[in-house]
């Protein structure tokens, strides 16, 4: 176990290696830079900063000084965020990013397991229709639209949550957001196990149980459910590796201080050094989540074994 | 041992008579059974044909400003009625320095009894026709030394179903010209990475070994790349025009086409009539475009119905970020999105878009489970 | 042991009846027919005779489209209708079943033990504790080795046979009066098929169940059951004991079911005949498990050295169990795999042949594979079907020269010339198999090999293949490679035999040789399973 969970960080050092560079290359060629504004600055102040962040230096060893410094963990500076590092920007946002996507990824995930099991099991029923039919609403409403129907509805007309901001970090203020970012997810889990469980259900070996007269509870709970769970188990690692580096969408109409708009403004800015912070982050969550639903998966099948 | 499952296949034989029919045309039959899906693709066409067809039976041009009608709400009464139209008439004399004394509206046309001090010039039935009210306006008497003017003309009075925006351009317009491009996008980029996925994925799963080993490290690198930094840096990169936006989201979505396609062909590889070609003495491209990617198309179609939907809300998120198609020209997602900060002052703004909207999502979503159910009778 | 007179299971006018798109199919249209305590009755049909879909439809287990309707009554209470936590209480207490797949019938994600455990702890109470020592006597009492380990073993880690004892356990557990097992044997192999069917006769003699045993297999029926009833296509075409079945048949469906056994010999080709296939010292390994760190890739050694000479006009059957490499070897003499070894084709070396001078040899070495529903592309019609070898061999005919040569080819293995414009999924398995054969007869080969092509036909329908398959070789002086588990097949059409276990031969020789005077053990076994269940 140990040793599958080293190989696999290890095997992701190369991956990530190579995330870094097509990125940082990509971003480079892209026309336009950082600090190309409007009014442009004279020459004079140009060069200076240019010579600040090092970007007059030929675009490998710019790569190469990156690299050594990412390394040891320096991101360098942000350029917009002038102030700050981009691992501070990052140390500071991500809390709240992570925070509300444990949130609303576990809202999803027990949501539409829950949904979509009561779907199969009543399949072709008006109940199944309903269900499915929300599902179809969640995953075509884009969360852009969610978000401000959702503050206009609990927040302008009602006024029983407030429309923005963390607040306290209490459930008043996360309610709303959570619900648009869980929303599509909380679909996707739903059909999922729809789907996953009703071919569950025709398996042989649920025929089997049947015919030794084991109660509906035990078919379904035992039996069905666990296998079905499979698929669900694996779209956890893009989901969660998704929730939980911020949505830039719902971070901005709910004016929540995460990381999610980092990556946006980054790169409409041309702020290299933030937009590869992000970069690396979210790669690394997409490693260790898939990591972590690696092992999920060992534990739920035992035809799955790390050794 | 089951002898008979749903699919009556098996007892077909016994009456040769049956007409010959291929797995295409069981898998129509059965999608014609279904109700919802039906209903989806009757739900696509009218929308497909409203933002075509539309246009042509649409007076105004998606890019025509109204000045006159800013962020005016839908109706079905024609605009300006009759006491803004007075209104707006005053506003026009009193611009021209002259007074208003009588004004009627029939129909299409309006009469207007001008008064002042000194003589009126008649060239001041210039100033009504620079508004977007009136036109053709003629003066028909002259009375009282030319102090009285009686002018005659044709109002122009327009219809706004779905209201204006806050630049005065009719939003039925507006959201035929977003559906345009909304289901052009779709459609395109779903082509785009249709095209790609299938061959890549195809050419990885058959060959296998160390080919495919290095065609799908790619592919995840390209994954673990984070989806919104493509997209963003590659419009960027390219520009914002309509063509490169369908090629930046089609070469990104192609990942999960090629997988879904890998993974079918590592199946069919292990089908004997696979084998039966390779004792045959078929190439592995001959067995590919022969063999393979026929037998992948159910899968690929359905996921087709999942990727337009996909594609129309990811081109929607650009225009969201400000990275969509330019104006003049506009998507659904563009609209949305404006609609969206609008929303207390001009619901409408967001409400007709997002119908059309989410009523294209929703029927191709029908439609893919309909070709899904179709296409694998087992999947009941 | 012989039943008594009780009538046990009485079923009357029972119908199955399934709903589907085209309309309502009628699986089991109306039989009757009585199950007495503690006899053996065989419920035997081909497939499509609704003898599974009866037993599923008094289960309660048919397909959610399906349904049943008429009488049958367990001791006198009527199943049919019955609420499903009353038919809780009667099956897998009761009524036990085992099924065909042992493969997918237990649940792979749990011990067999819990499994085991489950129905006990469900009909008759009592601990957890309680119910796994009875577990460990079930595994006992069917054979498992070391129950003590097994009891905590996964599915998957079980053999083929060990998981179908595990089922037998399953429904032992409780004691049933009966016991329905649906084509037990038919996913396994011969030696075990006969183990397992000696296990379910010991059980019946302890503990005195009925048992109802649904099979194809004719030879399993006449050493095992008691009294047969026949179905064809939904309805019972005969009952009786087994003497009266097969001594004295009735009805011609009957007769012809058991006069399908495959008959005749195939007499060996003239000494001088040459050489037209050879493989010496054919080795095949096939990686598995590989990675970037794991330490060097594992191999596994499908077949060890085997030499193989097909003279012209031979028919060389290769039989063995599942694992033994013989299809592998097939693949291997045709060059579709990376193989270590010497070949010949004729008087040519073929050892160094790369895949593209492979390539103008596929036309005269051709391959037939097992499954008929597998092997042609659902996507094309029949005539693409077997045209498409002449696309590659023979490029430069016109598109009417390659009709007229698939109409030859359908007529020479007697199916309708207007098959061409369909597709495969309109035929039945046996002339699918039919087609698979005029796919490689258009290319005129000299050498074919047969990957089981009749295992997965009905009896009736393998003695027509294998008469059409006799009639090529005779009309085209052909070679054939026929690869087997079936004995009494390959002991029809072959002239010379070559017995396969784990990759390697354990014996060879003339046809007759090897069934009258086996010399290996594992010969005699398997001749011993396959002729007297």
């Amino acid at each position: 176990m140990l040793a599958f969970v080293l190989r696999r960080l290890a095997s992701a050092v190369p991956t990530l290696f190579i995330v870094v560079t097509i990125s940082f290359f990509l971003m480079r060629f892209a026309p336009g830079g950082p600090f190309n504004l409007e009014r442009p600055l004279p020459p004079a102040t140009m060069e200076n900063i240019m010579r600040t962040y090092q970007l007059d230096q030929p675009l490998w060893r710019q790569y190469v000084t990156y690299i050594t410094n990412a390394v040891q963990g320096d991101f360098g500076p942000s350029y917009i965020y002038k102030d700050n590092s981009v691992a501070e920007l990052i140390g500071k946002g991500l809390p709240y990013s992570m925070e509300l996507g444990l949130y609303a990824l576990l809202l999803a995930l027990i949501g539409g397991v829950t949904l979509g099991t009561i779907a199969a099991l009543r399949q072709n029923s008006l109940l199944d229709f309903s269900i499915m039919s929300l599902a179809t609403v969640g995953t075509t409403i884009p969360n852009f639209v969610v978000g401000p129907v959702l503050t206009l509805i609990f927040a302008i007309v009602l006024s029983m949550l407030p429309a923005g901001g963390w607040g306290d970090g209490s459930l008043r203020f996360l309610l709303l957001p959570m619900i648009a970012l869980a929303l599509p997810q909380l679909a996707v889990f739903a059909r999922l196990t729809r789907g996953s469980m009703i071919e569950a259900l025709h398996a042989d070996h649920i025929r089997t149980a049947r015919a030794y007269g084991l109660p509906p509870r035990i078919v379904v709970i035992t039996h069905a459910m666990r296998g079905a769970l499979l698929p669900v188990v694996s779209y956890l690692a893009p989901c969660a590796a998704a929730l939980m580096t911020g949505s830039a969408v719902v971070e901005t109409i709910f004016t929540i201080p995460g990381i999610g708009r980092y990556f946006v403004l980054g790169a409409l800015n041309r702020d290299y050094t933030l937009v590869m912070g992000t970069v690396v982050l979210i790669a690394i969550f997409v490693i260790v989540f898939n990591l972590v639903v690696d092992l999920i998966y060992g534990l739920l099948d035992p035809r799955v074994r790390h050794d | 041992m089951t002898d008979i499952v749903t699919n009556p296949a098996p007892t077909q034989p016994e009456n040769p008579d049956t007409k010959s029919r291929s797995l295409f045309q069981l898998a129509a039959l059965r999608f014609r059974r279904n109700k919802a899906a039906m209903a989806g693709c009757v739900m696509m066409v009218l929308i497909a044909l409203f933002s075509y067809i539309g246009p042509f039976f649409v007076p105004h041009s998606y890019d025509q400003v109204y000045s006159s009608y800013v962020s005016v709400g839908p109706s079905l009464e024609p605009r300006p009625d009759e006491a803004s139209l007075e209104d707006a008439m005053r506003g026009v004399a009193t611009r021209a320095r002259v007074n208003l004394d009588e004004f009627n509206v029939e129909g299409q046309a309006f009469t207007a009894t001008l008064s002042a001090e000194s003589p009126i010039d008649p060239r001041a039935t210039r100033y009504f026709d620079r508004a977007n009210e009136f036109n053709n306006t003629q003066v028909v008497a002259t009375e009282n030394d030319g102090r009285v003017l009686k002018v005659e003309g044709n109002v122009s009075r327009e219809y706004f179903f779905f209201g204006t925006d806050p630049n005065g351009r009719d939003m039925l317009a507006r959201v035929m010209l977003g559906g345009q491009i909304s289901i052009a996008v779709g459609l395109l980029a779903s082509l785009v990475s249709l095209g790609i996925g299938v061959l890549y994925g195809a050419t990885s799963g058959y060959l296998g070994g160390r080919v495919d080993n290095v065609m799908m490290r790619f592919v995840e690198i390209l994954y673990s790349l984070p989806f919104v930094f493509l997209v963003v840096v590659l419009v960027v990169f390219f520009g914002r025009s309509f063509i490169l936006i369908f090629l930046v989201i089609g070469a990104v979505e192609w990942l999960d086409m090629a997988r879904i396609v890998r993974g079918q062909t590592l199946a069919l590889k292990r089908r004997e009539f696979v084998g039966a070609a390779q004792a045959l003495g078929l190439s592995d491209w001959q067995i590919i475009r022969r063999h393979i990617i026929p037998n992948t198309i159910g899968p690929v179609i359905v996921f087709v119905t999942v990727v337009v939907p996909k594609v129309i809300l990811l081109e929607s998120f650009l225009s969201f970020l400000g990275l969509g198609v330019q104006a003049p020209l506009t998507s659904w997602g563009a609209l949305i999105s404006e609609g969206a900060s609008n929303i207390q002052s001009a619901p409408w703004l967001l409400i007709f878009p997002a119908i059309f909207f989410v009523a294209t999502l929703f029927s191709l979503n029908f439609i893919g489970d309909g070709l899904r159910d179709a296409l694998d009778p087992k999947d009941r | 042991m012989t039943g008594t007179d009780e009538n046990i299971l009485s079923i009357r006018d029972l119908k199955v009846n399934f709903s589907t798109p085209d309309g309502m199919v009628n699986a089991v249209k109306g039989i009757g027919f009585d199950i007495k305590a503690g006899e053996t009755l065989a419920v035997v049909g081909e497939s499509g005779s609704g003898k599974s879909q009866t037993m599923m439809g008094i289960m309660g287990l048919l397909a959610k489209n399906g349904a049943v309707t008429g009488s049958a009554k367990y001791r006198g209470k009527e199943l049919v209708g019955l609420p499903k936590s009353e038919l809780n209480k009667v099956r897998g207490a009761k009524i036990t079943m085992i099924f065909q797949e042992p493969m997918t019938s237990l649940d792979p994600l749990y011990t067999i033990g819990r499994q085991i455990a489950e129905p006990i702890l469900y009909h008759r109470g009592g601990t957890r504790s309680e119910a796994r020592k009875r577990v460990l006597e079930l595994l006992e009492l069917v054979g498992i080795p070391d129950p003590a380990r097994r009891i905590d073993s996964y599915p998957h880690e079980l053999s083929g046979g060990q998981r179908q004892r595990v089922m037998i356990a399953m429904a032992l557990a409780n004691e049933p009066d009966v016991l329905i097992a649906d084509e037990p044997t038919t996913a396994l192999d011969v030696t075990i098929q006969a183990q397992i069917l000696n296990l379910l006769r010991s059980l019946q003699e302890r503990f005195g169940m009925a048992i109802v045993l649904i099979t194809h297999d004719l030879g399993i029926v006449r050493h095992f059951a008691e009294r047969v009833v026949v179905m064809r296509r939904g309805e019972v075409v005969e009952q009786g004991t087994t003497e009266q079945i097969f001594e004295n048949p009735t009805s011609s469906y009957t007769r012809m079911l058991i006069d399908a056994e495959p008959h005749g010999r195939k007499a060996p080709p003239a000494d001088d005949a040459p050489i037209i296939l050879e493989g010496r010292d054919v080795t095949v390994d096939f990686q598995i498990g590989k990675g970037l760190f794991s330490k060097g890739p594992k191999t596994f050694r499908a077949v060890d050295g085997v030499t193989v000479r097909l003279h012209e006009g031979q028919t060389i059957g290769v039989v063995g169990e599942s694992g033994s490499g013989k299809s592998t070897l097939g693949r291997a003499l045709l060059r579709l795999l990376p193989s270590d070894g010497a070949y010949r084709f004729g008087k040519q070396d073929i050892s160094r042949h790369d895949r593209r001078q492979m390539r103008s040899l596929r036309k005269e070495m051709q391959l037939v594979f097992q499954d008929p529903y597998g092997s042609l592309s659902p996507r094309q019609t029949v005539g693409e079907v077997i045209t498409e070898g002449l696309l590659v061999h023979e490029p430069g005919l016109s598109k009417a020269d390659r009709d007229r040569r698939a109409i030859a080819a359908l007529q020479e293995v007697g199916l309708d010339p207007a098959a061409r414009n369909r597709y495969p999924h309109e035929f039945s398995g046996g002339q699918r198999q039919r087609i698979a054969i005029a796919r490689a007869m258009i290319l005129k080969p000299r050498v074919v090999i047969l990957d089981e092509p009749t295992s997965a036909l009905d009896r009736s329908v393998q003695g027509q293949v294998i008469d059409l398959l006799r009639k090529l070789q005779a009309d085209h002086n052909l070679s054939y490679v026929f690869i087997s588990h079936d004995l009494s097949v390959v002991k029809a059409i072959s002239d010379y035999v070559i017995v396969m276990k784990n990759g390697e031969i354990v014996e060879q020789g003339e046809t007759d040789a090897i069934f009258e005077a086996p010399k290996a053990d594992y010969t005699k076994a398997l001749i011993g399973a396959a002729f007297s269940v």
